[in-house]
């Protein structure tokens, strides 16, 4: 049960965006579907409607703050799982049969239907996502031995926290989110696993229409706020988009840096980290798109400005020191190191600018502030690599 | 005696051909860790939490810190060219196909001189001195010094550190080698002390992408030297996408640990997970190394999941090919399928094997690692055996039948 902090924070997930009505809003509506804030960790429950509580059995408080595996029991098949995990992470639509648990442990059949609402401006970041569940009644349909089992590990101590977290770290990328959820134990009988049925085209639709619909109302709803939001990632104009796995990958990377694509004009800014804008003061509308040069200001060394362009001519590396001003005309010294980025082909698809500012007399658990700022090149070549090896489509779900 | 000659890879500068050439071996040797305690202590320390549990290092932001220690220091050494070549510059795809097979194509990682014989037929092999080994490294491909808090007194010549250094032939960025306690010299043989650090180094980096290695001598080690390896990847490997099927769960001093079987996979193997404490899992999966190795049998290790899930495979790739049962095709590819190999992700030197590579010729690949099903159903049992478990009778009979599915039944034994 979230703590009233917790139950705060998952209200204003939603009334931040959508104002004080939507709660009531979201009411009116009949169909059977879970909200959720993926920037809250652990990617909680942040509404659930009247129907799903009712098809579940579910109290509205027994799942607000949970994730929504807490429906998920010992024979839901882990590559469905493992399906919709991959569509969050790319911050796609998913729609696929799933075996879910209602409160009494019975399980049941739904068609899981799952899309991104994105946020209109900025970046295009998704605000959150919406599962719609279409229960899918019971039909006669084959049971199937040699189908493979799914296993989970049960517990909540010790190593086993960890695993089921890093369980949850591997499809979100580095980083961490706790997951305290426990999991279900397995039985060592083993359950037959049977095979899902495959959902009527009137009950696809069914699922579409109901996506549709809420987001139409949440978009409406987001006008009052004047935080909109749709169902299509709005692309900033002439910045294409990196990839949401890439972003989501780089999101979990804690220090100081922008990305920059040496392949557009004038090299603009792709990708800033959060502590990038904290140390600048500048917002991420304001910053990408643009060229690192509003950094600079009357104090910043042309001849250092020359190193840099020579280094990226070259295809190099390099270390500089130069003065640097923040949003509100503030200076500061920074010790920017600059590194050629390459993807899977092999080729440099981005430059990482990391900032140090001068003179931090902290230390990061006894590494020293640059050891600290250095590590985020290592952790975007290696994002940056692996987001670009599987360039091809991804699955369609079943 | 079987062996098999191979070019071994060049893991460090100062890595010398043959023991033959123990003149020039000699001759090339500058500054080494050798047995200076002096140069050891100038390394960086990162000491855990040394007992089992949770450590507190892995705080949100904890994840962080060995990672940026890491791949600082890698990335510095980089700027030094300190590695044979660009490993980000290498080509690499993801396999279309269910498993999602990761090729890489590096041209540079096998140099162009005459193989070495390689003794396959005996997992333990006493420490040649004269041949190299992790003290004749040179100072700079050290990273930093990796042990428990509890014994980070300073290095005095009472205890041996335990150092990560670079892989001067990268497989991936942020390749290292662990070389546990460097200065006793141990063989490449597995022992409950050295898992348990190899263990740790998983858990501690916190990364799900960040994988460690061990590969025993007749499973693709080249050097008789007590090390595992670890690198970063940020895809999943296919190994860890297969399913698997619980077997027993051990009860008892190695409590709560968890063993099943990989499933739909081309390389039969054992999956450990749980456990009560961090150790009991460690120990469960070294106990089924000792027993390996001491009857011989090459295995690969592979620690995914940040240390929550970790792999075994026998294997007998090594031996088919030293008595001549491999074909050509396979050999000409000169892929050497060590633990990550296996887990899925295949460096391959030829551009023509890299353009073909498909799930298919992987799979076909990977089979032939394999110990044929009879055969991994007694080295399973006689593990079983050795952690005090039994299988039970059903659970033989539904492997029998669970076996059909798409695996090449080779027996070699």
């Amino acid at each position: 049960m979230a703590s009233s902090d917790d139950r705060s924070a998952l209200a204003r997930s939603l009334t931040s965006r959508y104002s004080e009505w939507i709660a009531e809003a979201l009411d009116e509506l009949p169909e059977c579907f879970l909200i959720t804030d993926p920037a809250i960790p652990g990617h909680p429950i942040v509404f659930a409607s009247r129907g799903f509580l009712a098809m579940s059995g579910y109290a509205m408080d027994e799942v607000l703050g949970r994730n929504g595996r807490i429906f998920q029991g010992p024979a839901t098949d882990r590559r469905s799982v493992m399906e919709i995990r991959e569509a969050v992470r790319e911050e796609r639509t998913v729609q696929i049969s799933l075996l879910n648990y209602r409160r009494d442990g019975t399980p049941h059949w739904i068609l899981f239907h799952m899309c991104p609402v994105f946020e209109a401006a900025g970046s295009g970041r998704v605000a959150h996502f919406l599962a719609v569940q279409v229960p899918v009644p019971p039909r006669s349909r084959a049971r199937s031995r040699s189908r493979s089992r799914s296993r989970w590990c049960g517990g909540a101590t010790g190593m086993m926290l960890r695993a089921c977290r890093n369980e949850l770290l591997m499809d979100e990328g580095l980083g961490c989110s706790r997951a305290e959820e426990s999991f279900v134990e397995m039985p060592s009988g083993g359950v037959e696993a049977e095979e899902p049925p495959v959902a009527t085209d009137c009950e696809k639709e069914k699922a579409v229409n109901a996506a549709n619909s809420i987001v139409s109302t949440l978009n409406r709803y987001s006008k009052i706020t004047g935080r909109v939001v749709c169902g299509k990632r709005c692309c900033p104009v002439g910045v294409p988009l990196l990839s949401s796995s890439l972003i989501i990958s780089l999101g979990r990377i804690k220090q100081n840096f922008v990305l920059t694509d040496p392949h557009l004009p004038d090299m603009p800014i792709v990708y800033a980290s959060d502590a990038f804008l904290t140390l600048t003061g500048y917002s991420r509308d304001e910053v990408l798109g643009r060229n690192c040069r509003f950094l600079n200001g009357p104090g910043t060394s042309l001849e250092v400005l020359k190193e840099i362009k020579d280094s990226i001519c070259a295809g190099q590396a390099c270390s500089v020191r130069l003065l640097n001003y923040r949003k509100d005309a503030s200076s500061f010294w920074n010790l920017l190191h600059i590194s050629p980025i390459r993807d899977a082909s092999g080729k440099i698809a981005f430059y990482v600018g990391v900032q140090l500012e001068e003179g931090l007399k902290c230390s990061y658990n006894g590494l020293s502030p640059e050891m600290w700022q250095l590590g985020a090149v290592g952790a975007v070549k290696v994002a940056v690599r692996g987001s670009s090896l599987s360039a091809g489509p991804s699955r369609p779900s079943s | 005696m079987l062996t098999i000659k191979r070019v071994p890879t060049v893991v460090s500068n100062y890595q010398e051909d043959t023991v033959d050439d123990a003149a020039a071996a000699a001759a090339a040797e500058p500054v080494g860790l050798g047995r200076c305690c002096l140069s050891l202590s100038k390394l960086p320390l990162y000491a855990f939490k040394g007992d089992s549990e949770i450590s507190p290092n892995s705080t949100s932001e904890g994840f962080f810190f060995l990672n940026s220690l890491l791949l600082t220091q890698w990335d510095e050494r980089m700027s030094r060219g300190l590695f044979r070549y660009d490993v980000t510059a290498c080509e690499a795809k993801v396999v279309p196909g269910k498993c999602g097979f990761v090729a890489q194509l590096n041209e540079g990682r096998h140099r162009k001189k005459r193989p070495t014989e390689f003794r396959v037929d005996q997992v333990l092999q006493p420490f040649d001195a004269n041949k190299f080994n992790f003290t004749k490294v040179g100072q700079e491909e050290a990273l930093f010094r990796f042990e428990p808090a509890t014994n980070a007194t300073p290095v005095d010549g009472t205890r041996s550190p335990s150092v990560v250094v670079i892989n001067v032939s990268p497989i991936e960025y942020g390749h290292v080698l662990l070389i546990p306690r460097v200065l006793d010299c141990l063989p490449q043989r597995i022992d409950r002390e050295s898992f348990l650090l190899a263990l740790h180094l998983a858990v501690e980096a916190g990364n799900p992408y960040f994988r460690v290695g061990y590969n025993s001598l007749g499973a693709f080690a080249t050097i008789n030297h007590l090390h595992f390896q670890a690198y970063y990847l940020s895809v999943p490997f296919p190994v860890e996408k297969a399913p698997t099927r619980r077997i027993e769960t051990l009860e008892g001093p190695d409590g709560g640990v968890k063993v099943s079987q990989l499933l739909e996979y081309p390389v039969r193997g054992l999956v450990f997970e749980c456990g009560n404490t961090m150790k009991d899992l460690s120990n469960a999966v070294a106990n089924s190394c000792i027993y390996l190795q001491e009857n011989n049998i090459p295995f690969n290790v592979l620690i995914c999941r940040s240390g929550g899930r970790i792999f075994l495979f026998p294997q007998c790739y090594a031996e088919k090919q030293a008595l001549g049962k491999v074909s050509q095709e396979l050999l000409d590819t000169q892929v050497n399928p060590a633990a990550w190999e296996i887990g899925g992700h295949m460096v391959l030197k030829r551009r023509k094997d890299y353009e073909e590579a498909s799930e298919d010729s992987a799979w076909r690949l990977l089979a032939e690692v394999s110990l044929s099903a009879e055969r991994f159903r007694q080295v399973k049992g006689c593990i079983f055996d050795a952690l005090g478990l039994a299988v039970s009778e059903e659970e033989s009979e539904a492997n029998e039948s669970l076996d059909s599915t798409r695996m090449c039944d080779s027996s070699v034994k």
